[in-house]
């Protein structure tokens, strides 16, 4: 009981892992279930800071040098640039088909 | 040796000249009227690289950047690899009639920057250096791909490159999150250190490689990572689509070796690796497993297509799968073969997507009834080069494409792996069937009462004759290649 109480007030690298791994998997739920191209890409901005998470975790907790926390700098830059990319390509998916819905712009098929 | 940032300067000349080239590029889309010259510039630029490239090639390994960018053998063979890619890209697209309604002066900086980034996927020494190379790398690939204005197929291929890249990617960084918390380190050498003294839990580790294997897969396209490719090749425009093809599988191939190479397995005696990381789980069996499934998925959905191009990406797939054989096997003679067979594929593929784009540029279509009668159309020269292309994508001998599979079936049968080796050559029939399709419609075919007369594009046919001269004679003297991959195994070890 005294450990688990322990557990629970002293927030450590475990609590760390798990909120990144639940970012992790709903950031995957939902770019598989959504239509919606702009959710879609808000999943993968998920699934981009779940790691990014991760990686201030560890280096906060385990390796002990700003590694990872230059790693997750990196991230947020390149999933800024990924966001900027995929709104002007959502953008230009709208012009053409008059809707972002990834299910109604399905022309490529075998 | 490790090199400071100032005198790491001294060993980087090809990546100065290519980004000085694209630098360069953007100062004169903004004050040359006359966009042709811009092709012109980036060609010269990389011709200037390539030279640099070959005249770095031989010298002692070297990490520069503190570390961060592995310079040796290894490197350079996929720099070089990059670059004649690029060169032919850039001689396709003055060509192509598609490039040219796209803005030119951001095509020729987007494509360049790409192949920029492709170097620092072969030489990243470090987990960050390569996740920014392969950012690099995609980024620029989803600008390209939905480049053409107005076009359906392009804007909705672009999307779904944007879609898959971004999760696979993301799962990738997700996995290394985990190695570098298990090793403690983001540096290759360090990872291999703690991976043999056994640092970190077998489990967690195994899940960690696969979705680092998901990221590296993507970009080569294995299976189950391969949905994007048929879409992306058949809605970009072909320039790019052949640059791709090649390059970015080369690419793909050079992350992928020297993650699981150099930096978590050790190299014994007489070529052997042994892999460290996890020895009680059975990795090579998935590797297999993903090799067989990517091969027949790829060979299988080529079988109905109608559009040449998409025809061309589920081969690029079992492709895919050829090449990951060598992986397999984990020794040196499986790295050779797989070097080699990236230059036959790089050839031969880019041959076969020059026929596309003169077909596309004569005719304004790319599915197979436009192939109809081909060379009794004006086009026997394009005919009969394309002829020799999807046969030496089949592994026909006396091409080049025969050399290629013949080592790497050596290598796995070598290994010990009938199964897979079994797999391969069942494989291997299945894709005569589409090869030999497309060379039926051009020769045996009769053309159709619309179909008009096909001339190749001026420029193509110097690259189009010297790409199937190479492909048959490298079928025939393959010596002095294969001499130059075993070479190229240099890797950095400390």
């Amino acid at each position: 009981m005294a450990a688990y109480v322990a557990m629970l007030t002293k927030v450590g690298l475990e609590h760390y892992l798990v909120v990144g791994g639940i970012l992790f998997a709903l950031g995957i739920y939902i770019v598989l279930t959504r239509r919606n191209a702009i959710s879609i890409l808000l999943g993968v901005e998920l699934i981009l800071n779940s790691a990014g998470l991760n990686y201030v975790a560890f280096s906060h907790f385990s390796t002990g040098n700003v590694d990872g926390q230059i790693y997750t700098v990196f991230i947020i830059m390149l999933a800024a640039s990924e966001a900027a990319i995929g709104l002007a390509i959502v953008l230009a998916i709208y012009q053409l088909f008059a809707t972002i819905d990834v299910e109604a712009t399905e022309t490529l098929k075998d | 040796m490790d090199l400071g940032n100032l005198a790491s300067l001294k060993l980087f000349h090809p990546e100065i000249v290519l980004a000085g080239t694209i630098i360069l590029l953007t100062i004169l889309d903004l004050v040359v009227a006359n966009k042709r010259l811009m092709a012109y510039v980036g060609l010269a630029g990389c011709l200037v690289a390539l030279a640099a490239t070959l005249e770095l090639y031989g010298t002692e390994p070297t990490l520069l950047f503190h570390r961060m960018v592995a310079l040796d053998n290894f490197a350079l063979f996929f720099k070089v690899v990059t670059l004649v890619a690029l060169v032919a890209a850039i001689w396709m697209s003055i060509g192509s009639g598609e490039v040219r309604q796209v803005h030119l002066g951001e095509y020729y900086i987007v494509l360049l920057t790409c192949g920029f980034g492709m170097f620092f996927m072969a030489s990243g020494n470090n987990l960050l250096m390569a996740y920014l190379g392969l950012e690099l790398v995609s980024l620029t690939s989803y600008i390209l791909t939905g480049m053409l204005p107005h076009n359906r197929r392009s804007a909705e291929a672009a999307l779904k490159y944007l879609i898959y890249g971004g999760v696979a990617s993301g799962t990738m960084i997700y996995g290394m999150s985990w190695v570098f918390g298990m090793a403690g380190s983001l540096d290759y050498a360090a990872i291999n250190a703690a991976m043999s003294q056994g640092d970190g839990n077998e489990a967690g580790l195994f899940i960690a490689f696969v979705f680092i294997l998901a990221g590296f897969g993507y970009k080569m396209a294995f299976a189950p990572f391969h949905m994007w490719s048929p879409d992306v090749y058949q809605g970009a425009p072909t320039p790019f689509t052949g640059f791709l093809s090649v390059a970015s599988n080369a690419a793909g191939l050079a992350i992928l070796i020297r993650f699981f190479y150099p930096a978590v397995s050790t190299l014994g005696q007489e070529g052997i690796w042994t892999f460290q990381a996890f020895p009680a789980l059975q990795w090579t069996d998935l590797l297999v497993a993903v090799s067989i499934v990517t091969m027949t998925w790829g060979n299988l959905s080529a079988l109905n297509q109608n559009n040449v191009k998409r025809l061309l990406a589920y081969s690029g797939i079992a492709h895919a799968g050829y090449i990951m054989m060598g992986l397999v096997v984990l020794n040196n003679d499986g790295l050779t073969a797989m070097l080699f067979y990236v230059v036959v594929y790089l050839i031969m593929n880019l041959g076969a997507f020059l026929v596309v784009m003169v077909v596309a540029n004569a005719t304004g279509r790319e599915d197979m009834e436009a192939y109809r009668g081909l060379a009794w159309r004006g086009a026997a020269f394009p005919a009969v080069c394309m002829a020799v292309f999807v046969f030496s994508l089949t592994g026909l001998p006396p091409l080049a494409g025969f050399i290629g599979k013949l080592l790497l079936f050596a290598a796995i049968i070598e290994g010990q792996f009938y199964v897979l080796a079994v797999a391969a050559i069942i494989n291997t029939v299945i894709s005569l069937y589409y090869y030999a399709r497309i060379a039926k419609t051009m020769f045996l075919d009769d053309p159709g009462p619309d179909d008009g007369p096909v001339t190749a594009t001026a420029s193509a046919v110097p690259l189009l004759g010297a790409l199937m001269v190479l492909t048959v004679v490298l079928g025939v003297y393959w010596g002095p290649l294969l001499d130059y991959t075993t070479g190229s195994l240099g890797f950095f070890m400390k």
